[in-house]
């Protein structure tokens, strides 16, 4: 395939030049997210309007405009884990860890997001921290998970389901 | 040439043109949010929507993006196209109650109560300041930010874009927000 360099990153080259989308994923692959500034001088290389990079990272779920936190926790709200509470759950880690949804906290340790569903809905309600399956969630469960001390972690949640 | 039949009417066109067109140009009365003769066609507001096919397999279309087409039957007036036009019109009326032109669509067909609950919006997307600002001013200042209900008109970051030149064209051809963008007297 051809490729073309914008921001000094390949990006590879469809029949009529670059697309935005692969534009975008090539930056977010080198920074995590996609900071404004690249964003804008991309677009000055490109010769596109600001807008167009911008329509099309707020469209997608995919695109983050906002660093990333090193620690990812993610909440299911699909229709199990609803009724099941899955609600108070998330409530509780955003109390905890002082994060609201699809944010990060300020010192850049957690991200939280919440997902439809993720396939695991005999263990609802459901949060994935850093890829790692916790089923049957409490609120206790939640702010033991996320206290200072991970080896109590660990035996608390023995129902967590390894990815 | 393409030969249609447009509300029984035997019809001769040109190929390119729009089922909108055709029917402007033989006088059917069709509204439009949305249309504008300067810009392309966007198929956003449904309200210049016809009827086409067959009856009993017919279904309903957006006009002015709809090409016209060889043997076309095309209905601008039956009961199917009104009773939809007037819904979409009560919902636009929901979505942004103080717009003038949407009162004076409303009171022109006939729309004399709302059935939702009323949204005050300032926008009701149809786009044509962005693609004012694309096509006809080259600048590209705004565009659709967002999507689904959270869907909104903006620049990119929300702050002052380098591409605006203040030209106003947005707010001259924004059907909803007459009052806001140029006071109650202009």
């Amino acid at each position: 395939m051809k490729k073309n360099t914008v921001l000094g990153l390949e990006v590879p080259c469809g029949p009529n030049g670059v697309s935005v989308i692969t534009v975008l994923q090539a930056i977010q692959g080198y920074y995590g997210y996609l900071p404004e500034e690249a964003l804008e001088k991309a677009a000055r290389e490109l010769k596109v309007p600001l807008i167009d990079f911008y329509s099309v990272a707020t469209f997608y779920k995919n695109f983050r405009l906002a660093p990333q936190g090193r620690r990812e926790v993610v909440t299911c709200a699909g229709t199990a884990c609803h009724v099941r509470g899955s609600e108070k759950i998330t409530e509780e880690i955003s109390r905890t860890l002082g994060v609201d949804i699809s944010s990060t906290t300020e010192d850049g340790e957690y991200s939280l997001k919440c997902v439809n569903c993720v396939g695991a809905c005999a263990l609802a309600p459901l949060i994935i921290v850093d890829g790692r399956y916790y089923g049957q969630m409490t609120p206790l469960k939640v702010r033991r998970l996320f206290s200072d001390n991970p080896t109590k972690t660990e035996q608390t949640v023995s129902s967590g389901l390894s990815k | 040439m393409i030969n249609l039949t447009m509300d029984g009417l035997k019809i001769n066109v040109e190929p390119g043109a729009t089922l909108l067109d055709v029917a402007r140009f033989y006088g059917a009365n069709i509204p439009t949010l949305c249309y504008d003769e300067a810009l392309s066609p966007y198929g956003a507001c449904r309200l210049c929507l016809v009827e086409i096919g067959e009856p009993g397999k017919s279904r309903l279309v957006s006009s002015c993006t709809y090409p016209a087409r060889e043997k076309l039957n095309v209905r601008t007036n039956t009961v199917r196209v009104m009773q939809t036009r007037k819904m979409i019109i009560e919902l636009y009326l929901a979505t942004c109650p103080s717009s003038k032109t949407i009162q004076d669509l409303a009171s022109k067909y006939g729309v004399t109560g709302v059935r939702f609950s009323p949204k005050n919006e300032e926008c009701i997307l149809c786009g044509l300041c962005v693609r004012m600002c694309e096509e006809q001013m080259q600048a590209k200042a705004i565009g659709f930010v967002d999507r689904g209900v959270n869907r909104r008109i903006s620049t990119a970051f929300d702050r002052k874009s380098e591409q605006c030149r203040l030209c106003g064209a947005c707010m001259y051809i924004c059907p909803v927000c007459q009052v806001r963008c140029q006071g109650p007297s202009g």
